[in-house]
């Protein structure tokens, strides 16, 4: 049979893959050699939760994540060399060294945002899914959390708003089967994170995290969904993190067997081997992609390690609006290319606000019923 | 000029934002069917529909959250909280996201939400409805701080805290609710960080806000009788302070009461009075004296609930102490 999916699909998710790995595996080696610090969370073996998602989506479509979140921003497009300088804590970083790993925010690219407080991203998803339906426009949002995260109170509550109000958001959970050194089966009653969407009225499915092209499907499908304002859907990618919680965590909590078998499914020569059988692709062009991306994350190391500190003088900045003050766009002022696609909202005069959330009949018949007079 | 009730001044406000700028809403608990737990939003759900006026579950992180995540992209929301006591639930989404986002992004993101309700005693509600919490949102930067006294103070200042692209916490009062008070009509807009003279004096100065300035002016009244002219100062935004309006009238009358309804450990009144030590301690002619609720949690039993707050007779002795006219 024929694949549903063209060469240059393939090709780019591939290439978003590897470069995903490549940076991953060259920001754990900068760490070694002191020129990352802190908390440093690598993204290697979930790499296809990351880029068949953003396949499927719109680039306008937003998108936000946990603290582990070097991936996601860079299947959206982000520019490589700023995402490693904002790791050095460099002021030519997306947020100008003042985030660091666990803080990527890249707006033009519709990607609002790493989070370090577990769970703390699940609220806002659904703010901004709320905010495009007021608006009536049919941008979905997409928001990732981990496994442990689905213990916190602020899934259940958001859920039940979520489904509520019939928010076009989709959440991806992405199960490692660990919140740092504890499996999840160890402190979840539910550990099948999907289930609980039961639990408020909502579409909630298991997915293979380690295949590309199911999490391309998925969300696909999902977005057809929230578009259709039909509500949120949870996706559970089962997924699974080949390195340690973080760089300083050697992960003696899991067998070595474990991680081996786990290895087996790496979702790289997955979509690979899937390709060649396809005939759509030869190794030649894959070495070819490899070569240039290995050379692409070799010049961001180079760029990060060649830019200078942030000035002292930003400490002062970007704490409180002062008035009149412009939004800032990082590759603008980095890179001083021009940025054309920042996000741009429809001022208080012109926005006709249309939605009913709790349609007016539905409730003076309820009160009718009840016997009620208001 | 028009008498309105605090929570009038307020509902007026929320109407003319509304009404003038399509990206605010509000949301929380009872603000829509109900009308507001203590009637801020009366009649707004009619006049704004269900999208604009929105009846949240009790789930003060998710909706705070929510709140937070609609202003990243553009919206305008008013969070209100039942009272400040249930928002203890929702500090994580507060501090850790509405605070520190323009931070976190290097400047790519605004957060201009405003998040209000009721703080201080209740009255007969015991200690987990009777807390006044201002100072721990006062200590984070990337937050303003509000808590007006008057009728007109709220409602110029809500529309300019709905103006504002940073997060703005405003502190009500559950006991001010309905107080009356002249309110100027349409556009009144009282800048955020802007204290205010509310009586001019010459021999002390008296620094408060909130529902705390009731008793100042009540103090201040009598102790004109017996001959001394207190100046009572109320601060009305707690982050940014007022330094400029703190330092000019210290200046003016060299003796300082802070009066605060919270405790005084780590409250405002201490870092006013940090203010003061550090760039004019030359002009005092004697000790800054704070009145502050006392080190203890809110009883119900009314003579318990009374000695555990400021009042006029408890200002007044600091006042004499400053003057050094204890026992006169
Ligand atoms: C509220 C909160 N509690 C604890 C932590 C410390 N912490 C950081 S990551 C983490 C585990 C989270 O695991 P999971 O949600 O599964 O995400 P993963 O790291 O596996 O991607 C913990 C406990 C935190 N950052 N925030
Ligand atoms: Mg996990």
């Amino acid at each position: 049979m024929a694949s549903p999916y063209s060469k240059e699909q393939l090709l780019t998710m591939y290439r978003k893959m590897y470069l995903i790995r490549r940076f991953e595996e060259r920001a754990g080696q900068q760490y070694t050699l002191g020129k990352i610090a802190g908390f440093c969370h690598l993204y290697i073996g979930q790499e296809a939760v990351a880029v068949g998602p953003n396949e499927a989506l719109r680039p306008d479509d937003y998108m936000l994540s946990a603290y582990r979140d070097h991936g996601q921003p860079l299947a959206r497009g982000s520019d490589a060399g700023m995402v490693m300088a904002e790791l050095f804590g460099r002021g030519t970083g997306y947020s100008k060294g003042k985030g660091g790993s666990m803080h990527i925010f890249d707006i033009e690219h519709h990607f609002y945002g790493g989070y370090g407080i577990v769970g703390g991203q699940i609220p806002l998803a659904a703010g901004m899914a709320f905010a495009s339906r007021y608006r009536n426009e049919d941008r979905v949002t997409v928001c990732y959390f981990g496994d442990a995260a689905a213990n916190q109170g602020s899934f259940h509550e958001t859920f039940n708003m979520a489904s509520k109000w019939k928010l076009p958001v989709i959440y991806i959970c992405e199960n490692n089967r660990y919140g740092m050194g504890t499996a999840i089966s160890r402190t979840s009653a539910v550990p099948e994170i999907h289930k609980r969407a039961a639990a408020y009225g909502m579409r909630g499915e298991p997915v293979d995290g380690m295949d590309c092209l199911k999490m391309y499907e998925a969300v696909k499908d999902a977005a057809a969904y929230c578009r259709a304002g039909k509500g949120p859907v949870l996706l559970e990618a089962n997924t699974y993190r080949f390195r340690g919680h973080s760089m300083a965590d050697p992960a003696t909590y899991r067998s070595k067997q474990e991680v081996e078998e786990e290895r087996k499914n790496d979702p790289i020569p997955k979509l690979r081997d899937y390709t060649l059988k396809q005939g759509l692709a030869q190794d030649a062009e894959f070495e070819a992609i490899e070569e240039e991306v290995k050379a692409v994350v070799d010049a961001a190391v180079k760029f990060a390690d060649e830019s200078p500190e942030p000035g002292l003088d930003e400490l002062w900045r970007d704490t409180i609006v002062a008035e009149g003050e412009e939004d800032v766009r990082p590759r603008e002022r980095v890179l001083g290319v021009k940025v054309t696609h920042w996000p741009k909202y429809p001022s208080g005069q012109e926005l006709k606000v249309t939605w009913d959330l709790e349609p007016r009949e539905q409730a003076e018949q309820a009160d009718k019923k009840a016997g009620l007079s208001r | 000029m028009p008498e309105l009730m605090y929570r009038e001044a307020l509902n007026q406000a929320l109407a003319e934002e509304m009404e003038r700028d399509a990206n605010v809403f509000l949301i929380g608990e009872e603000v829509g069917r109900y009308n507001g737990a203590f009637k801020v939003s009366q009649g707004l759900l009619d006049r704004f529909g269900s999208a604009r006026i929105i009846d949240a579950p009790i789930s003060e992180l998710g909706f705070a959250g929510m709140s937070v995540g609609a202003a990243m992209v553009g919206l305008r929301p008013v969070v209100e909280m039942m009272t400040w006591n249930f928002a203890i639930l929702a500090m994580d989404q507060i501090v850790n996201n509405a605070a520190k986002l323009r931070h976190m992004s290097g400047g790519q993101l605004r957060c201009p939400i405003v998040f209000r309700g009721p703080g201080g005693a209740g009255g007969r509600l015991s200690s987990q409805h009777s807390q006044a919490l201002e100072a721990n949102y006062a200590h984070f930067p990337g937050l303003k701080v509000i808590a007006p006294a008057t009728p007109a103070d709220a409602k110029g200042m809500l529309k300019a805290a709905i103006r504002d692209e940073n997060p703005v916490i405003m502190f009500e009062g559950e006991r001010l609710y309905a107080l009356k008070g002249e309110v100027p009509e349409g556009e009144h807009v009282v800048p955020i960080g802007k204290a205010d003279v509310k009586r001019e004096g010459t021999d002390v100065t008296i620094i408060t806000w909130s529902r705390m300035y009731y008793f100042c002016m009540e103090a201040a009244e009598q102790l004109a009788q017996e001959g001394i002219s207190a100046e009572v100062l109320d601060l009305r935004t707690l982050r940014p302070l007022d330094e400029e309006a703190i330092l000019a009238s210290v200046r003016k009358t060299n003796r300082v009461v802070i009066v605060e309804e919270g405790w005084a450990l780590a409250g405002v009144g201490a870092s006013v009075v940090d203010i003061i030590q550090s760039k004019a301690f030359d002009d005092l002619d004697a000790p800054v004296e704070r009145v502050t609720g006392l080190d203890v949690n809110m009883s119900y039993a009314a003579n318990l609930e009374n000695a555990t707050q400021p009042d006029a007779p408890k200002i007044i002795a600091a006042v004499k102490k400053v003057l050094y006219r204890e026992g006169a």
